[in-house]
């Protein structure tokens, strides 16, 4: 295949993420290939080494699903990924990837329709964005969240 | 050497699952591919993986190649992660030594192209392969299960499963928010296709529950709290104050004689309003507990604090009336849950062309159950308010059912009930009756020939979704009448049907608190909002939450008869799980590297269990393993790389992270 096509990680939570992504299954949904589906009991989980790991070994952008708020199996783990998601988008913006390559969403067990928009919905806005390139040298501080800053692994 | 020290001998098994997968990832090329991979010995294709024939592969493989490791890549580990798991220990290798991986669910059903899907698998397969080297042998820990059950709900589902329960020798503590049991069945007065008086089948079944020294019943009580884990429940049930002692009443009634309102004028709720009651009262005369109950709303000494106190008079030395009593909270320790909260019917005001509230002669089925009813309002005759009888009545079928603007599904019971009116109606009133039907569905031990019966009684059948009801008449003949206005599409003619009374076979939805409920006892709800079964076909009563089971209605549309075998079903599971005595829990678990710990406490507020303390002496964080519930959140977090959750140490879950980026 000739045309760019973004690779995407997905970290989904055991009990309602990826339960919705075996009912999109068993309803024979059809969506965009790109997402390989890594399953963790709970979005909690969730480390934001993870992202920076899987840019690394050659992601284009990562999707954290995990129970709707209220809902955790482990009462309060979807909150705990909230927190370092939104410190990870300030992360992201100092280092000039663009948000949008990590994703984090609230997809319960019946919303099968769900996994496949979203995942539809993040390959196309990342085969616009084209392939993640980070530069290999760290940008000055001064150029943080202005320019693509660079970071390595 | 990785894992538990060991060089990582793998065995990597990809199904067929007939063409469910072969038919869209092309298996030889995955099969092939990872035999390639660091660490394969041998990789195999097989048709099902999760026959005998298939497990019994990886079991001769691990003796033949000595292999270490094993990975699955077929269908998703929800479904058969412990069938693999038991292959390997039959095997001879610690069960948390194969990594299961998804390629049906994930790949070939949601994928059309066969280059993409058999590219993903591979990449499953290789993430899977990373991965598994660093799976470290496991021992499960294994916790006591109580000889105790909680039942919420007390309609057929919840009266069979606890009676099952009990019968069993289990306690069972049977919570009922109304004020007595039954739920709808006991509305009823006519069971179909076999028209058995509901009654005389129902009414045993909740004597026997109140009388059954293992059940503990708990009306006009709601669940508030659920703790705990499978086997080890903590509930907190609140009892609502009836102002009367259940175990000081004997049923006289002589106090709803003796109230100061000397005629009923509230609406019976029970009756859906097509009666009175007093602010004292008993829902029906076959209510269990047979006692009454006294509605703070109406009552004017609740309401007022000024009355003679009429009642208190009558009840006597028995002295059942307490109107200081107070909400009660008791606590409960179970082992098992059964949820079997049932459904409301439809709200007919959502379709406001059938007139319903607008008409007084357009009923709900509901409420022509009442009507029909031996013991209900009318003694069961079928009347209008008016006190005649009806000449015509209409019944119109899938009235918030099968419909996009209100509930797109079928509610699976209404064209049986339909029919089994029809005939009732008749049999009370000789009204010449017209069931309005889309399709007629009677799939079921003798309902088919049932509606053949009934199209012999002479029950005229007609083919339309009604388009509307009014009394605005055309002809002379349409006078004073309720017209239905229909296609007929069987004769392919608009019709303009004048009746007297109609009926709407209104559907089956969700409780309105079915959204509370789920949440109360950490399980999930469908779309629709019915509570979801762990599979849909292999396990239709277990839930997402070990321990806590469904049964009835509240899982989706279902008739009497399939309602009892789900509750026997339920109560069988939740048997096995208490006659065991033990279960074992998932070994996934965080443990602390002492080495590696910094002690700076970050995991000890995290972790929603309380399952992290401080070692003072050590200095290091400590896993109280019997706390931890296996969610890995301490292990994000650590800075140090000291805590590990098992099945999901960074070592794997980074490994797979890699893996899968092919």
């Amino acid at each position: 295949m000739s045309a760019y096509e973004p690779k995407i990680v997905g970290i989904f939570c055991n009990w309602c993420a990826y339960t919705a992504a075996d009912l999109a299954g068993i309803s024979r949904m059809k969506y965009a290939p790109n997402v390989r589906i890594v399953r963790v009991m709970c979005s909690g989980r969730f480390d934001p080494q993870m992202v920076f790991w899987a840019f690394k070994h050659g992601a284009d952008g990562v999707l954290i699903a995990g129970c709707h708020p209220g809902d955790c199996h482990y009462q309060e783990g979807n909150y705990k990924a909230l927190r370092r998601f939104k410190l990870l988008q300030k992360l992201l913006d100092q280092l000039g990837i663009e948000r949008e390559r990590v994703r984090l969403e609230w997809i319960s067990a019946s919303e099968g329709e769900k996994v496949k928009q979203v995942i539809d919905e993040m390959t196309e806005t990342l085969r616009r964005l084209g392939p993640l390139r980070i530069q290999e040298t760290p940008q000055a501080p001064e150029a943080v969240g202005t320019a693509g800053g660079g970071h390595h692994g | 050497m990785k894992g538990n020290g060991e060089v990582p001998r793998i065995g990597v098994y990809v199904c067929d699952c007939g063409t469910n997968i072969a038919g869209k990832v092309r298996v030889p090329e995955v099969v092939e591919y990872a035999k390639n991979l660091p660490g394969v010995v041998v990789a195999r294709e097989y048709k099902y993986m999760c026959s005998d024939p298939g497990q019994d592969l990886i079991k001769r493989d691990i003796q033949e190649y000595g292999l270490n490791r094993i990975v699955v890549a077929s269908c998703s580990p929800l479904l058969h992660e412990h069938t693999f798991r038991k292959a390997t220990a039959e095997g001879g290798l610690n069960p948390y030594l194969v990594h299961h991986v998804n390629i049906r669910e994930d790949v070939s059903w949601v994928h059309d192209d066969e280059e993409e899907a058999t590219r993903k698998a591979k990449a499953i397969v290789h993430g899977a392969v990373l991965r598994v080297a660093w799976q470290k042998p496991l021992e499960p820990q294994s916790v006591p299960v109580r000889e105790s059950a909680l039942v919420v709900g007390g309609g057929i589902a919840g009266i069979t499963a606890a009676l099952t329960l009990a019968e069993a020798g289990k306690h069972v503590y049977l919570v009922e928010r109304e004020p007595t049991i039954g739920g709808h069945m006991a509305k009823f007065d006519k069971t179909f296709p076999t028209l058995d008086c509901a009654a005389c089948i129902l009414t045993p079944k909740m004597t026997a529950v109140k009388d059954h020294p293992n059940i503990t019943l708990l009306t006009y009580s709601e669940v508030e709290e659920v703790d705990g884990y499978v086997g080890n429940f903590k509930v907190k049930v609140r009892k609502k104050p009836r102002y009367v002692h259940e175990d000081r009443c004997v049923g006289c009634l002589e106090c709803i004689e003796a109230c100061v309102f000397k005629e009923p004028r509230f609406p019976n709720e029970f009756d859906l309003g097509l009666s009175k009651r007093k602010p004292v009262y008993i829902p029906f005369p076959q209510a269990v507990p047979p006692v009454v109950t006294i509605d703070p709303e109406t009552c004017l000494y609740l309401r007022l604090g000024k009355c003679k106190k009429t009642c208190v008079e009558a009840c006597g030395d028995r002295n059942a009336i307490d109107f200081d009593m107070q909400p009660e909270t008791l606590e409960l320790e179970v082992g098992t849950i059964i949820l079997a909260t049932g459904f409301k019917t439809f709200d007919p005001h959502r379709t406001p062309k059938y007139g319903y509230g607008k008409y007084p002669e357009v009923y709900t089925s509901l409420e022509i159950e009442r009507l029909v009813n031996s013991s209900g309002p009318t003694g069961g005759e079928v009347v209008m308010r008016n006190g005649q009888k009806p000449k015509r009545v209409g019944i119109i079928h899938c009235v918030g059912s099968r419909d996009k603007n209100t509930n797109p599904w079928c509610s699976k019971v209404c064209c049986m009930y339909s029919l089994k009116l029809a005939h009732l109606i008749h049999e009370r009133s000789g009204a010449e009756v017209y069931n309005f039907y889309i399709d007629m569905r009677t799939p079921g031990k003798g309902y088919e020939e049932f509606y053949n019966r009934l199209a012999k009684e002479g029950v005229h059948l007609i083919r339309g979704r009604v388009a509307e009801v009014t009394d605005a008449p055309l002809h002379p003949e349409e006078e004073g009448k309720l017209i239905i206005r229909v296609e007929d599409t069987n004769i392919g003619v608009v019709r303009r049907i004048p009746v007297d009374m109609v009926v709407l076979a209104v559907g089956l939805e969700p409780q309105p608190d079915a959204e509370d409920v789920r949440r109360l006892f950490n399980i999930s709800c469908s779309n629709e909002g019915w509570f979801l079964e762990r599979h849909p076909k292999l396990a239709p009563v277990e839930t997402f939450t070990d321990g806590v089971f469904v049964a009835g209605a509240c899982q989706g549309p279902k008739d009497i008869p399939e309602t009892v075998a789900q509750a026997q079903a339920a109560a069988a599971n939740a048997l096995a799980l208490m006659d065991k005595g033990s279960v074992l829990i998932e070994p996934n678990v965080a443990q602390v590297d002492e080495e590696l710990c910094s002690g700076c406490h970050i995991c000890i507020g995290l972790c929603p269990y309380g399952a992290i303390s401080f070692n003072e002496e050590k200095k290091v964080a400590e896993v109280n393993e019997a706390l931890c519930k296996g969610c890995g959140t301490c292990t994000a977090a650590c800075p140090s790389g000291a805590l590990s959750q098992n099945l999901f140490s960074d070592h794997e879950v980074f490994s797979e992270i890699m893996g899968v980026l092919l």
